[in-house]
């Protein structure tokens, strides 16, 4: 069983996360238990080894996060697993895994926080985390499964991202889609597309700089590489007071993300072109849009969405381009409101936003909840 | 031994950061002594590890070889992965006393425990150095500091015994005023297997020498020299009488299963038990 057999699985989320890591090259993991993650330590610490990888469980989420890192530049596909707390912990480390232009996958399940909070409920507390969580001008790539089959999708994407662009990328999941059993296929291994990193050819030296995505060596094969979290030239050579230097390598840093926003993007839309009113939504709420459309376009009223599997590098292009189409922009989101105000922002006045929002508890907003507010909104139109 | 020695083969082109009369200089020079002495051309076969701080720059960039500087205390958990993922290099942390046992004490103690096959080089300057001298989990009970402008009113940490206790197969202090035996016991580290610890005594003159009443490097040397006491003499001494010594020596030297080993021993059974099935 060293690969899952190309089947169809009745998985709960954590579990397709685990597989679909595996399925991307990852044979290394490291986390500290915590709900909703810890199924896929235990997923992990059982597969890993079956394929030659390392599984380890580490005395905090710091270590967890620097371990993986570590292992990155010795040359294996690494990532680590968590929940809010767990994932405030990390945030020194992915600054300098952007900085030092590490690969790595971090997973973080929402529940509700702030703090401790509602352990075990689900929430959506952490996206403005995930964009800023760290200090200093940065750039994330954060995607957002809302199934157990793009837990498995996604994962897969998260490493190739990770590789291509030489970063972290976190896999910004939450409680319910990490938790929930779905059907799923999952495809043979030789279908799934997995990208590795660049590596650098004999006699290369330059691996921070020169290039948009520099080769990255690992440590070991002779290349004598200087990685640094302070501000470094291309050959990775300290610099901590040379105001170019700087602004050189964190635009790069930063454009090397910027530049590419279309390619990172990833989406599902619907009548975008035909629609009044639009939701914009993502992760876990997106599984009440459906059967809300459905009704709402029973009912007359012209309504497409997008939803969002990649939300940073936020797609503004994509989002202006449905606040110049639709009226109102429902933005429904288990927080008191963060992607709304993103939206709001990129719309510029083109389109009303709408948040709608909903805490506590763990229960996702229902299609009866969202289809209320449509209709709210559709009447308040005429 | 092939060649004369010359810290130069494995040192970049690059101007060394450290105050002048700084210990640093003395543990680069026996740290790299011994790395000749074993019958190392280069440092390929090494990696190494440090956080933040004056200690952590003494391989990052400055050595010939793989170096990774992380944030201020994590050294030690980059090196787990490196070492878990390529076990056939030798791994090697340096960090100062804030940095190893202070804000990074818990991987420190973790480290120890699963008996992670590195070697980590310890510099007590019992200050905090580069950030302008202040308390440090090593400054002595009563030192005027920056941030203890009164006297440091906690007692000091003694990050060699705890080593012994929470796993080390080698835990051993010296000074900077004794470079030679400093030298042979990172050489005897260097060819041991297990959680390896070696914890330097050294002088910062910039941020430690004058708050603590030295007028200059020879000094504090002599100090150093004059307080050192070995692990066979404190055992005869009272607590009254180890007050403001410093212990040296070799505290333990065994051996234990690593978790490098351990962790290939599951994935090899994993394997095994996965073709049976
Ligand atoms: C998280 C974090 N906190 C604080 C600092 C500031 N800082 C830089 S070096 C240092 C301590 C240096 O002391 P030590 O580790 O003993 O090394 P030394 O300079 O004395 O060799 C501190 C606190 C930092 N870089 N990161
Ligand atoms: S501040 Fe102290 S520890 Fe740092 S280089 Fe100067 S003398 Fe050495």
């Amino acid at each position: 069983m060293t690969t899952t057999k190309s089947n169809t699985y009745f998985w709960q989320g954590n579990q397709a996360c685990a597989e679909g890591a595996i399925a991307a090259g990852c044979r290394f993991f490291a986390g500290y238990p915590i709900t909703p993650a810890s199924e896929i330590a235990a997923h992990m610490a059982k597969r890993l080894p079956q394929v030659g990888g390392i599984a380890i469980q580490m005395e905090d989420e710091l270590a967890s996060v620097g371990v993986a890192i570590g292992a990155s530049w010795a040359g294996a596909k690494a990532m680590t697993a968590t929940s809010g707390p767990g994932f405030s912990l990390m945030q020194e480390f992915i600054g300098y895994a952007f900085i030092t232009e590490t690969p790595c996958v971090i997973v973080d399940a929402q529940r509700a926080g702030p703090s401790t909070g509602q352990a075990t409920k689900c929430g959506q507390g952490d996206v403005m985390q995930s964009r800023w969580g760290t200090h200093g001008d940065y750039s994330a790539i954060v995607l957002s499964p809302n199934s157990v089959e793009e837990m498995f999708t996604l994962t897969v994407r998260a490493f190739n991202l990770a590789e291509e662009y030489r970063t972290p990328v976190i896999l910004l999941a939450d409680e319910t889609i990490a938790h929930m059993r779905e059907q799923i296929t999952v495809p043979s291994s030789d279908s799934v597309n997995v990208i590795n990193r660049r590596k650098p050819r004999a006699g290369d030296k330059a691996f921070f700089g020169l290039e948009e995505v520099p080769p990255m060596p690992a440590v070991g094969e002779g290349f004598n590489v200087a990685v640094t979290g302070s501000t470094h030239d291309e050959y990775g050579i300290r610099f901590t007071a040379d105001p170019l230097v700087h602004k050189k390598l964190v635009e790069r840093l930063n454009n090397k993300i910027r530049n590419h926003v279309e390619e990172i993007s990833d989406f599902e839309d619907y009548n975008i072109e035909g629609c009044q009113i639009a939701l914009l939504v993502y992760g876990c709420t997106s599984r009440a849009i459906y059967e809300a459309v459905e009704k709402a376009e029973a009912k007359g009223i012209k309504i497409g969405y997008i939803r969002l599997k990649t939300i940073w590098p936020f797609p503004e292009k994509l989002v202006r381009k449905l606040a110049e189409k639709a009226e109102k922009i429902i933005v429904p989101e288990m927080n008191l409101g963060q992607i709304c105000y993103e939206v709001e922002r990129v719309a510029n006045g083109l389109a009303e936003v709408i948040p709608l929002n909903k805490i506590g508890g763990g229960e996702l907003i229902t299609p009866e909840e969202l289809l209320a507010k449509i209709l709210r909104e559709a009447e308040k139109n005429e | 031994m092939s060649e004369a020695f010359s810290v130069r083969k494995y040192l970049r082109d690059l101007k060394l950061p450290f105050c002048p009369g700084c210990g640093i200089f003395t543990l680069m020079d026996a740290f790299l002594r011994s790395i000749h002495e074993l019958g190392h051309e280069d440092l390929k076969d090494f990696v190494f590890c440090s956080g933040i701080g004056c200690s952590s720059w003494i391989c990052s960039p400055y050595f010939v070889a793989d170096s990774i500087h992380t944030p201020h205390g994590r050294s030690i958990p980059v090196a787990t992965g490196i070492k878990l993922v390529h076990p056939s290099l030798n791994v090697v942390v340096f960090g100062g006393d804030g940095d190893i046992v202070g804000i990074g004490m818990s991987h420190f103690i973790h480290a120890a425990r699963r008996n992670l096959d590195i070697l980590v080089i310890m510099v007590n300057n019992m200050i905090y150095g580069m950030t302008g001298g202040q308390v440090a989990p090593t400054t002595p009970f009563k030192t005027k500091t920056a941030t203890t402008p009164y006297g440091s009113f906690e007692e000091p940490l003694d990050a060699t015994r705890l080593a012994v206790t929470a796993g080390a197969c080698y835990s051993a202090r010296w000074t900077t005023a004794h470079p030679n035996e400093l030298k042979e016991s990172i050489k005897k580290a260097l060819r041991m297997k297990g959680f390896r610890f070696i914890e330097v005594v050294s002088q910062c003159p910039t941020a430690y020498g004058r708050r603590a009443g030295f007028k200059n490097v020879g000094e504090i040397l002599k100090w150093l020299k004059e307080n050192a006491v070995s692990i066979g003499q404190a055992e005869k001494l009272s607590e009254k009488e180890l007050e403001k010594r410093v212990v040296v020596g070799q505290f333990v030297e065994r051996k234990r299963p690593t978790v490098v080993e351990n962790v290939y021993a599951v994935i090899k059974e994993a394997q095994v038990n996965d073709t049976k099935s």
